[in-house]
């Protein structure tokens, strides 16, 4: 035989010892299969980049004609679900600050009137714009459903209304991003997809590694307590995060110069909870993986949905209803909210902390698990 | 005054008795072999000394404290060399050492680690990374490691495995040494010279202790007749012996063979037809590892 030749049947030799290896490890050969599922059933069912039905409130201050005209008009478009009828301004804004509706529409009192009178009456919609990709096609459909609705009413007498280039002075706020730069919503956003990659495949290989390189066992035989390992083991991490919160802020600032009109120190100590919380499920990960390989795919796989479900990549509320439903179990969703929140909007501590409970909720149960397979191990 | 003494220790894993009622007394001072086949038990059962594993049944102290209810007390005062090397590879001889000195809170630290890396001759590479370190010097940092804290007990599972003879020869020094000091080691190894370095034996199997005494008791103990046997063509003689009744066992060491068997009597008169051949048959006293090998066919015939 040519000893420099290529041989298949050695050739053949290394293709079907790797194919065992895959049939033995169950774990890689489900991620083989689990993550292009979920890559399918994420981006083909859960992600729309053309968000509708988003919640508004509405400020009216009459109840003319023309108002009730304009409000079907808008619910007609798709775009918009009337959540709310706020009895004040003041109402309206705390609902855009907290996140709770995406729009506010104030008919301004007089406004049938003034329309009759051709005296071209205010119309202001207000954006909650930190999601710049989340709001454009809505205030699109605005302009064009305001004028199909009014020429419709405006006829008979009212005809010579209509020919006048605007009936009314329709304005649109784009708020806490009033030009729109995509980069006030990204790089905020950023700061808890970098925690949630590095916090989640760190600590998940951590343990997985003591184990597969032997010191764990050197590491139990001695009188270290296993609550002593896992803390001892996440702080430096704890640290890490810090320092990468803290670089993503000073690129924000100084790079992007992205607003902060909220506390920093607010940030830094949400920030905490965020990452212990994933923390946490890094070491529920390395508790379960047999190997570091599994570790790695196991993060991913938590890693994923927590990018496309959060509302960084995509606007939250264009998902279904069972896509947000997932997307809320994730901490990221919540960080992202208490992030774009603090910084963009300038929230304090009421508003935020409807965003932290589902944290420290995730936190408790990955923690639960965590330990209870930890403590499996030892024996 | 004992060091370790456990009664009836059983552990079962997955409903199959990986140690069976095993019963060991080890004397403070001695250094005690622990033998068997791959797989017998051994490491399952010094995992349960040092309190690593919980024993389903049995009943014991390891230094005094109670195996089941002391195992805290008992991690601080044994020291455990694993089979596989387990320290860290990314850090250095002192860094290994010094992690291990903080984690059992010793006082003086940096002198405790200085007076270590000397006694054991590593404080040349003490700023070595573990990992490039040879077989040799990894054993030498792992014995350094389990010695740090001042244990009463070593515990060493397989210690010498894959270790060139010379520094086996002064790994063994260095225990008889420590054991001449008054510490107790229990020792395994798979080495017939290293098991004949011990004070006492014992012998396990598919979890059973079979044999157990100094090297001369065991061996006294299993009551073996050995013939050996030299000439030509070893390996055709060795396949007519085999199985004839009266031979027990038929072993090639080197170029000669070992014939046995419990029966003396019988043994001779199997042997005497062939005697008439061109090889050459003399009786000798048998050697550890011709009772090794009879003590392993007999586990297997009656436990598997």
């Amino acid at each position: 035989m040519k000893p420099l030749g290529l041989s298949f049947s050695r050739f053949w030799a290394v293709v079907l010892k790797e194919f065992i290896q895959m049939r033995r490890d169950r774990v890689t050969f489900g991620m083989m299969v689990g993550i292009p599922l979920l890559q399918l059933v994420l981006f083909g069912f859960a992600i729309n980049t053309d968000p509708k039905h988003l919640p508004t409130a509405l400020v009216v201050g009459d109840q003319g004609p023309f108002a009730r005209t304009l409000v079907a008009g808008m619910r007609h478009s798709g775009y918009f679900e009337v959540l709310r009828l706020a009895d004040s301004e003041a109402e309206a804004d705390a609902l855009l600050r907290r996140g709770e509706v995406q729009f506010i529409l104030t008919i301004p009192v007089d406004f049938s009137r003034q329309l009759l009178r051709g005296e071209r009456p205010r119309l202001l919609l207000e954006a909650d714009a930190t999601d710049p990709a989340a709001t454009g096609n809505a205030i699109a459909a605005m302009n064009l459903l305001m004028q199909a609705a009014l020429d419709r009413d405006l006829d008979g007498p009212l005809a010579p209304l209509r020919a006048s280039a605007a009936p009314l002075d329709f304005q649109v706020h784009r708020r806490y991003n009033p030009e729109g730069i995509t980069q006030y919503n990204f790089v905020p956003g950023l700061l808890g997809v970098v925690l949630t990659m590095t916090m989640v495949v760190i600590t998940s290989l951590a343990i997985t590694r003591e184990r597969e390189r032997g010191t764990m066992e050197n590491l139990l035989a001695t009188p270290v307590r296993p609550v002593e390992v896992m803390v001892g083991k996440l702080v430096p991490y704890i640290a890490v995060g810090y320092v990468q919160i803290t670089l993503i802020l000073l690129a924000a600032k100084f790079l992007f110069v992205v607003p902060m009109l909220g506390s920093l120190p607010l940030l830094y100590a949400c920030a905490f909870l965020f990452i212990a919380a994933n923390l946490m499920m890094g070491l529920t990960f390395s508790s379960i993986a047999q190997n570091q390989l599994q570790a790695v795919q196991m993060a991913f796989f938590f890693f994923l949905p927590s990018i496309l479900l959060s509302g960084f990549m995509f606007p939250f509320r264009g998902m279904p209803e069972w896509a947000q439903a997932l997307g809320s179990c994730l901490p990221l969703t919540h960080f992202l909210r208490i992030v774009r929140g603090i910084l963009l909007k300038g929230n304090g501590p009421a508003e935020i902390a409807e965003h932290l409970w589902p944290i420290a909720v995730f936190f408790v149960a990955a923690m639960t698990v965590g330990v209870k397979r930890y403590r499996q191990t030892l024996d | 005054m004992l060091a370790i003494d456990v009664q009836g220790v059983t552990k079962r894993f997955s409903g199959r008795a990986v140690v069976d009622r095993l019963d060991l007394q080890v004397k403070r001072g001695e250094i005690y072999g622990f033998l068997g086949p791959n797989g017998s038990g051994k490491t399952t059962f010094i995992r349960m000394l040092c309190g690593l594993l919980t024993a389903d049944e049995g009943r014991g102290t390891c230094l005094g404290y109670d195996l089941r209810t002391q195992q805290a007390e008992i991690k601080r005062h044994v020291g455990y060399m694993t089979q596989r090397f387990s320290f860290y590879e990314d850090l250095s001889l002192r860094e290994n050492l010094d992690f291990v000195a903080r984690i059992y809170g010793l006082p003086d630290r940096r002198a405790a680690v200085d007076r270590s890396l000397e006694r054991l001759g590593l404080a040349a590479r003490q700023t070595q990374l573990a990992g490039q370190l040879s077989g040799g010097w990894k054993q030498r940092l792992a014995l350094a490691a389990c010695l740090l804290h001042g244990p009463q007990l070593l515990l060493l599972d397989e210690p010498t495995a894959g270790v060139d003879p010379k520094a086996r020869r002064d790994f063994w020094e260095e225990i008889h040494q420590l054991a001449a000091e008054g510490l107790t080691f229990l020792i395994t190894t798979h080495y017939m010279d290293e098991a004949e370095r011990c004070h006492s034996l014992a012998y396990i199997a598919y979890g059973k202790l079979l044999a157990r005494g100094t090297v001369a008791e065991v061996v006294r103990g299993a009551g073996l007749s050995t013939w050996r046997v030299s000439g030509p063509d070893l390996h055709s003689l060795a396949t007519q012996l085999r199985g004839r009744p009266g031979i027990e066992q038929v072993v090639a060491f080197g170029a000669t063979l070992h014939v046995s068997s419990r029966d003396a009597a019988k043994l001779a008169a199997a042997l005497a037809p062939f005697r008439a051949g061109p090889h050459q048959f003399e009786p000798i006293p048998s050697g550890l590892e011709d009772v090794f090998i009879g003590l392993m066919d007999t586990a297997k015939d009656n436990f598997r």
